[in-house]
């Protein structure tokens, strides 16, 4: 694999040629109810080599890398180039021949991680602290640590290598009794997710989560369901990042208003002409596209199309002002955009897709927001998600609440859940947490496309205040 | 190299050299999957990506005593170097097992049971067949994707046992838009390809396109008649997928239908079964135990199995049924009942026409409640004739309503309809099911 190397010779009649090489190594640790799993590990290497000629665009991916596998691949995806070029979608001679130059790492992106025995041993402490209760019938605790390194490399002489590191922790824990079963997590199925080493355990309290969220589990045993009714609702950060990815991130993205995902992820109640003037949310509403947070889960330099990274906003003072498009979208659209071409790896092309998609702090401390609230509640964790393919009409479930009234936090409930539709929830965000609430957390898995990806995004978010949402509970 | 009987060839080779790579007492299970796949991606009756995917890995695991390790790695294609790749991984797992615990739940096939299953379609060249496409699809804001090409599947072990599934097919999934979220989706997959079947889909998709185009009627929430298309059915069965038929989750408490287990039933006319018999995902799972013809899962109403992992039967001391890891479905099948699908909309009288269910998901598993949007063709009839194309609606409702007390009619056929998911590989499963008539069900926003 040629990540570092010289590459072989290239002779290819086109307008343009990329190859963009993955190589990713994953090491994966699993404890169920005190049991190591076996470990497991993989690597996963190959490249992508795309080709513009005669106005068409083509792609070939293989895991034959060597100078022959590429020469093939570079041939294949010319080729379709060449027999699609006059049905293409967009003239590939308009479209921007990047030639990047530069790199990237993770923090702690080199150094040394726990080993083998440790990461069980790890594990195994958690697992057992667990304890005997009778109610607890399934925990698990995981850990995966993923290293990545990308090149991309360009005919005009583009030259790029990323190298990542990525650690993705998870704890949860189910306890039944009577008939009712609950679930609670740490943040959620792999919410859990940045670039960096171990210290991100530390910087989650890892250690320890176990026979907290066990405790929180037999809790949320004889809670009682939430009630139903409009009330004000205060969304932690590890529901926030689910608000944000659902209801913000997925309609921004400039594919979808272009019609690519329509047959699959769906389309978007955002339109081009919103640009400048929507009011998506209230003025304290500020979203960012940020690749340059170091620990966050999707920080680069450059996206797989080459287009250098920065941030940008793309809400500002409630204001719609970019979507989240890559520079052929952004060409095929007339419209600025980001750098978010990217692809879950070597074997599918670069689509649009969110990367770092924040909600910058406001100035509300935890307190003055619970104590802002008369009726209302506190939810935590997202459990369910679902949104209609215009990603408009939301429903939402979350691990658990907690009931505030007058001002205070009150009893714990279960199944929080609340619905909403995008256009008008964002525009009744009244308080948005400080940075103290603030949270770097993010999705190993979202999904899109066809063919369909799997690809990781951060998002970081405090605490907000809806005001006047449609809430419920469970149907015990 | 290429074609199936090549490409069982070079897996077979590997599985030999891995035989006589092991060193004393070691026993090794290996999987295989690969596909040689043209993808070909349309947006306005045009073409955004057009491209392909050459991907083979191998899955390995090593096995001393009651230790194991696993690996998966790409392969490149080249067999010399992919032989040395595998002994090399076989290296590192032995390394890996001197950290490794005992693993109580071990669960390996007591028997060897070989199988070879290749199916070879006729399909023209990717390039021939969107040519046709576009040409059908002329005038239309089509959007979609074609997939074709080979994939492949293998297992092997270190006590001999082989298995191949090899299939050729294709997979075009499409919609025709008129506007906005107002639209057709349809569909065609098989082995061999058939103009004059792909221009009557098309055919009947530009017919339903002319009702979608009608001005649209947007309903209150609230609760409603329904007719469930199969594809609707099909999401339903999709999410079911998720922990429903688990022997893990029932065993845990954590599946959506563990109150069957306490006597709960869905309505008399619902039978679920696991039908590899008739479908077409491999006859063994990912380590090498076989599958049975058919697994029954709900028989007239009530819960009577489960799909059972090797790991969890060792667990909970139950029998593997050749299910995988996760236990879910791979080839869901729902009886037939006895409506006419031609009489689904009389039966229906007064109510919505329900073409596709969009983004399932878990409201309250406990309940198994569920919730998720209407999508495409979703129609208001009225006097058993559809009146107009209904907006998107949220539903929110138990299953235990939906297939139970308020369940009316299953049709009297069935569709089969192959999964075109694309997330990692193509995926090789199906369902199969039935339209149902729903006396009510209740939809939130």
């Amino acid at each position: 694999m040629p990540l570092d190397s010289a590459l072989p010779a290239i002779d290819i009649d086109a307008d343009f040629w990329s190859l963009r090489f993955v190589d990713e190594a994953t090491d994966s640790y699993v404890v169920r109810k005190n049991v190591a799993l076996p470990f497991a590990t993989s690597l996963d290497s190959g490249a992508m080599a795309t080709v513009y000629v005669n106005g068409g665009y083509g792609y070939a991916a293989t895991s034959d890398t060597s100078a022959g596998g590429l020469r093939r691949a570079l041939a294949r995806a010319r080729e379709w180039a060449a027999v699609t070029a006059r049905h293409a979608i967009a003239d590939s001679r308009a479209l921007p021949r990047p030639a990047p130059r530069g790199s990237y790492a993770s923090p702690a992106a080199g150094s040394a991680t726990l080993t083998r025995r440790e990461w069980f041993d790890l594990l195994l402490a958690e697992s057992r602290s667990v304890g005997d209760d009778p109610r607890i019938v399934d925990w698990e605790l995981s850990v995966d640590v993923v290293r990545s390194t990308q090149r991309l490399v360009t005919s005009g002489g583009g030259d790029v290598v990323q190298r990542y590191r990525f650690l993705l922790p998870s704890a949860s824990v189910t306890a039944h009794a009577d008939g009712d079963t609950v679930v609670r997590t740490l943040n959620g199925y792999r919410g859990i997710c940045q670039q960096g080493g171990e210290e991100i355990l530390a910087r989650f309290g890892f250690a320890g989560s176990a026979r907290k969220i066990a405790d929180e589990a037999l809790e949320l045993l004889s809670a009682p369901d939430c009630p139903s009714g409009a009330m004000d609702v205060l969304l932690a950060p590890d529901q926030m990042v689910l608000q944000i990815h659902e209801s913000i991130g997925h309609p921004l993205e400039l594919d979808r208003i272009l019609g690519d995902e329509r047959n699959f992820a769906g389309t978007s109640f955002v339109t081009a002409d919103m640009f400048g003037s929507y009011r998506y949310g209230s003025d304290l509403l500020d979203i960012t596209f940020d690749p340059t947070r170091g620990e966050e889960l999707a920080s680069y330099a450059f996206d797989d199309d080459g287009t250098r990274a920065e941030k940008t906003h793309l809400i500002r003072a409630g204001i719609l002002m970019r979507p989240l498009g890559g520079s052929i979208s952004q060409q095929r659209a007339g419209l600025p955009g980001v750098a978010n071409a990217r692809a879950c790896s070597w074997n599918r092309p670069p689509i649009d897709r969110m990367a770092n998609l924040n909600l910058e702090p406001g100035k509300s401390s935890f307190d003055d927001m619970v104590a802002s609230i008369e009726n209302g509640v506190y939810m935590q964790t997202n459990c369910s998600w679902s949104i209609d393919d215009s990603r408009n009409k939301f429903q939402f479930g979350c691990e658990r609440g907690r009931m505030i009234r007058d001002g205070k936090l009150a009893e714990v409930v279960k199944r929080p859940n609340y619905r909403g539709i995008s256009a008008n929830f964002w525009r009744s965000l009244t308080h948005v947490g400080d940075a103290s609430t603030l949270e770097v957390l993010g999705t190993p898995h979202c999904g899109k496309g066809e063919p369909s990806q799997v690809i990781r995004v951060g998002h970081a978010s405090p605490a907000c205040v809806f005001a006047d949402v449609a809430v419920f509970g469970g149907d015990a | 190299m290429s074609g199936a009987a090549d490409m069982q060839v070079y897996f077979s080779a590997i599985a030999a050299a891995l035989d006589g790579a092991l060193a004393g007492g070691e026993r090794h299970a290996a999987t295989f999957d690969a596909e040689e796949t043209d993808f070909v991606r349309l947006n306005q009756g045009k073409v955004r990506q057009p491209g392909s995917v050459s991907q083979r890995y191998l899955g390995l695991r090593l096995i001393d005593g009651k230790r194991h390790a696993e690996h998966r790695q790409s392969l490149t294609g080249d067999l010399a170097k992919d032989i040395a790749t595998a002994v090399a991984s076989l290296a590192s797992l032995r390394a890996a097992l001197t950290d490794a615990h005992d693993d109580p739940h071990l669960n390996l096939p007591q028997a060897v049971a070989s199988t070879t299953t290749t199916r070879n379609g006729s399909v023209p060249p990717s390039a021939d067949v969107v040519e046709r496409i576009l040409a059908a699809a002329h005038g239309t804001d089509l959007v979609g994707l074609y997939a074709a090409g080979p994939v492949y599947r293998g297992f092997a072990d270190s006590s001999g046992q082989r298995n191949w599934h090899a299939a050729t097919t294709f997979n075009f999934q499409w919609s025709l838009y008129h506007r906005t979220d107002k639209a057709v989706k349809a569909g065609y997959a098989g082995f061999d390809w058939d103009d004059a079947t792909f221009a009557a889909k098309m055919h009947e998709a530009r017919a339903h396109l002319a009702l979608v185009a009608q001005p649209a009627r947007a309903l209150e929430p609230g609760k409603y008649r329904v007719y469930l298309s199969p594809s609707a059915v099909d999401e339903i069965a999709g999410l079911l997928g998720w922990g429903a038929f688990s022997a893990r989750a029932l065993a845990t408490q954590q599946s959506p239908l563990s109150r069957m287990e306490n006597g709960e039933r869905l309505d008399p006319r619902v039978t679920i079964r696991e039908d590899t018999a008739n479908g077409v995902a491999p006859s063994f799972q990912a380590e090498g135990f076989a599958r049975p013809p058919s697994i029954p899962l709900v028989e007239h109403g009530a819960l009577v199995g489960s799909l059972v992992s090797p790991r969890t039967a060792r667990e909970f001391a139950m029998s593997a049924n050749g299910a995988n890891s996760y236990e879910s479905p791979e080839s869901f099948s729902m009886d037939a009942g006895e409506l006419a699908t031609a009489d689904a909309m009389t039966a229906l009288d007064d109510g919505l026409m329900i073409g596709n269910l969009h983004y399932l998901n878990y409201s309250d598993r406990n309940a198994c409640r569920i919730t998720g949007m209407t999508r495409f063709a979703t129609f208001r009839v009225q006097h058993g004739r559809i009146v107009a194309p209904a907006d998107v609606l949220r539903f929110d409702d138990s299953i235990f309503r939906m297939l139970g007390t308020n369940l009316e009619a299953l049709t009297a056929e069935r569709e089969l309809l192959l999964s075109s998911e694309t997330y990692g590989c193509r995926q090789m499963s199906s369902a199969t099911v039935p339209g149902a008539l729903l006396r009510e069900m209740q939809f939130t926003l």
